[in-house]
């Protein structure tokens, strides 16, 4: 997938992942994501987003693409590369703007 | 709920090529029947990826659009509880949005590009909102009928087998009876209220039946991808198993309400022991769908003017992040 | 600070009335900037703003419906929360002028929003240590509220005034235009003297120092220009509006007054 300089008034802001403390003495837990223009604007959207009701007393976030998650461990691996992104986000992956069809 | 209708226009499987990818398919539907969850990097047949992310991004779009019918009415609502839990639904769908987005990011599309079919007119939300929010009586409506009728088609979901969209539906099936308690509460003030306001909200209820029992979809027999969609466990029941189970719960709160379905033909059929409606006008129907509906151009034009009036703002924080990496960038070389 | 008492039926009727003007004050700025906010709801520049900006509202109409209440009581004729939100004209309302200024683009709702949040910051604080128990626990509640606005509105400030050329003529274009309206924010009349002479409400003099440096910090970090005119003596507080207020408040309260007596 190329990418090409996005388009600032349509691109989207970073993705974020969000993790969530709901108590004290619990782990965090993924919840889901944000996009947000910087850190601290991932903080805000998080606890406007997930915890609405009082379902946080720490948040986390991560830069999407500073995950790296595990792959399955199947023949499926085959086909993609053992330590890949977390996400099929098609952003994620950086083309040189010259190499086309991609 | 606000995918039922519109599953109507799926693509063609792609045509698996190799062996590999035969016994991969076949792993896949082993693990649907054992009803294992399939996560964002498992391998799943194109298809599957296809319509989960159509399915998803137009109940996404659905939410967001669904801020504004109710929207409307929040900075004319008669007291500041009913102000406060306007605003806080609104906030929820804005918040429903933004979770099944998430959800249907995991799968290869950016939120840019599903926004961007949204406001092109390329994808389908849920032709309910295109309907207008003429009274007060119009948000209790909306929460008893138009809610009510999603938390029937949600929960089922709550099952589905992909990981983050059946997570998605959970943390929302969880706010949403909230939703349909307030529609309801409101309905019953007015009902028990003046002579005015008791046909206001009869006046309601005359609008939104009927459209509140098309959101189920067409019926049975017209929807073309229900077999495959339920193969996978995408979709747990079928349109007219929702439909029928939304009307037998909501006729006797009408009853309750002491209001009158706009249906003469409506009446329980003591054998089925089920209520029976007349019959549903589905002209009407594929118009809204097509986008000739009361209000289809006004909510997507109200969608593309805030889109468009925001560019300014997103660019701005774009550049301000950008230019504060790049002096935490220098500081941390000079401090090198 | 004097031990005034806070109990109504040991507060002599001139203190009564003031008090209730002054809870007023609050609680009309708050109802009228939440109503502001609610305009926003479905057309913000991002959903996440959406969300963003319907928290801060939300947070504006709770902050407003328990100052009414209490007013409503220490006025003690029987008026609640949605009577005098809804059955008041404008000369009524004691908000501050500032926040029934219309929206405008994102900018102008920012600075309008920094500049109160800045403001609510000093009267909250202040109000921490009130004489009066009720008036001073609203306060340490609407204060975490307000930190958190604080927060948003002084980020997106920054991001807007240090982000693109556009962005930071539009932001400026707001302080310039929005700045007239900062007068009335710390100039004390004789209900805030009062206030402060029962141990009610803070000295405001110290209070509008710690805004005017808290302010030149923020426009600062923004690279925006602190605007060179003197504010007009705007009279919101006493009831003497702008233009602005009649049309918010027949859209608010358009309901309530088409069916009068009537539940909602």
């Amino acid at each position: 997938m190329s990418s090409p300089a996005p388009d600032p008034s349509t691109a989207d802001w970073p993705l974020f992942e969000v993790f969530i403390r709901s108590r004290s003495g619990l782990e965090h837990k993924h919840v889901g994501s944000v996009h947000a223009a910087d850190a601290r604007m991932a903080i805000e959207h998080a606890r406007d987003v997930y915890t609405r009701r009082q379902e946080g007393v720490s948040i986390w976030v991560v830069r999407s693409a500073d995950i790296v998650a595990s792959d399955p461990g199947e023949s499926e691996a085959l086909f993609e590369p053992a330590r890949d992104k977390v996400y099929r986000h098609p952003t994620f992956y950086a083309i040189p703007d010259e190499v086309k069809n991609l | 709920m606000y995918t039922q209708a519109l599953d109507v226009h799926g693509r063609e499987p792609v045509a698996a090529p190799a062996a590999d990818a035969k016994a991969a398919a076949a792993r896949f539907e082993a693990r649907i029947d054992a009803d294992e969850k399939i996560e964002p990097k498992d391998w799943m047949p194109d298809a599957y990826r296809q319509t989960l992310i159509r399915q998803i991004s137009q109940h996404a779009h659905s939410e967001i659009v669904g801020m504004l019918p109710e929207g409307n009415w929040i900075t004319r609502a008669p007291s500041l509880r009913r102000k406060a839990v306007l605003m806080a639904k609104v906030q929820d769908e804005g918040g429903h949005g933004m979770y099944l987005y998430s959800a249907a990011e995991t799968l290869g599309i950016s939120r840019a590009e599903m926004f961007e079919q949204l406001l092109s007119g390329a994808a389908k939300y849920s032709s309910i909102f295109n309907y207008p929010t003429l009274t007060w009586a119009d948000v209790g409506a909306i929460g008893w009928l138009v809610d009510g009728a999603a938390i029937m088609n949600q929960i089922p979901i709550c099952r589905c087998s992909y990981g983050p969209y059946a997570r998605a539906m959970v943390r929302i099936c969880k706010e949403e009876s909230f939703h349909q308690r307030q529609g309801f509460e409101i309905m019953l003030t007015l009902a028990q209220g003046s002579e005015a306001q008791r046909a206001m909200a009869q006046d309601a209820l005359n609008r939104w039946w009927w459209p509140s029992i098309m959101m189920f979809g067409p019926s049975d027999a017209d929807s073309k991808h229900t077999a495959q969609s339920m193969r996978w466990k995408i979709k747990r029941f079928t349109n007219d198993e929702l439909r029928q189970r939304f009307i037998d719960i909501t006729v006797p709160q009408a009853q309750f309400l002491e209001l009158t379905i706009p249906d003469p033909a409506l009446r329980w059929d003591e054998a089925t022991q089920h209520f029976v409606i007349g019959p549903i006008d589905w002209n009407e129907f594929h118009a809204v769908l097509k986008g000739n509906g009361p209000c289809n151009r006004e909510r997507l034009e109200a969608r593309r003017e805030a889109y468009r009036a925001g560019a300014w703002v997103r660019e701005a924080a774009a550049a301000h992040a950008a230019r504060q990496a790049a002096r935490e960038q220098a500081q941390a070389r000079r401090q090198a | 600070m004097s031990t005034a008492a806070a109990a109504p039926a040991r507060r002599d009727r001139a203190l009564n009335e003031a008090l209730f003007r002054y809870v007023l004050r609050l609680a009309d700025t708050s109802l009228v900037l939440g109503q502001r906010l609610g305009e926003w709801i479905g057309h913000a520049p991002a959903l996440e703003e959406d969300l963003g900006l319907a928290n801060l509202a939300l947070d504006l109409i709770g902050q407003a419906r328990l100052l009414l209440t209490y007013a409503g009581e220490i006025e003690g004729q029987g008026r609640d929360e949605d009577a005098l939100a809804f059955l008041r004209d404008a000369p009524e309302f004691l908000n501050l002028t500032l926040a029934e200024q219309p929206n405008g683009d994102f900018a102008h709702t920012i600075v309008r929003q920094w500049l109160i949040d800045a403001w609510q910051i000093e009267v909250y604080e202040g109000l921490a240590g009130s004489a009066d128990t009720r008036l001073a626990a609203i306060a340490a509640k609407a204060l975490k509220e307000t930190r958190y606005h604080y927060r948003f509105s002084s980020g997106w400030l920054a991001r807007l005034g240090d982000g693109t050329a556009e962005s930071q003529a539009r932001a400026q274009q707001a302080v310039d235009s929005l700045w007239r309206f900062t007068g009335e924010l710390f100039t004390a009349d004789e209900i805030d003297e009062r206030m402060a002479a029962a141990g009610i409400a803070p000295q405001l003099a110290a209070a509008a120092e710690r805004f005017a440096r808290r302010v030149a910090e923020d426009l600062n970090q923004a690279t925006l220009a602190r605007p060179a005119h003197q504010p007009y003596p705007w009279h919101g507080k006493r009831g003497v509006h702008t233009e602005h207020l009649g049309h918010l408040l027949g859209e608010m309260q358009h309901l309530q007054r088409s069916y009068p007596g009537v539940r909602w």
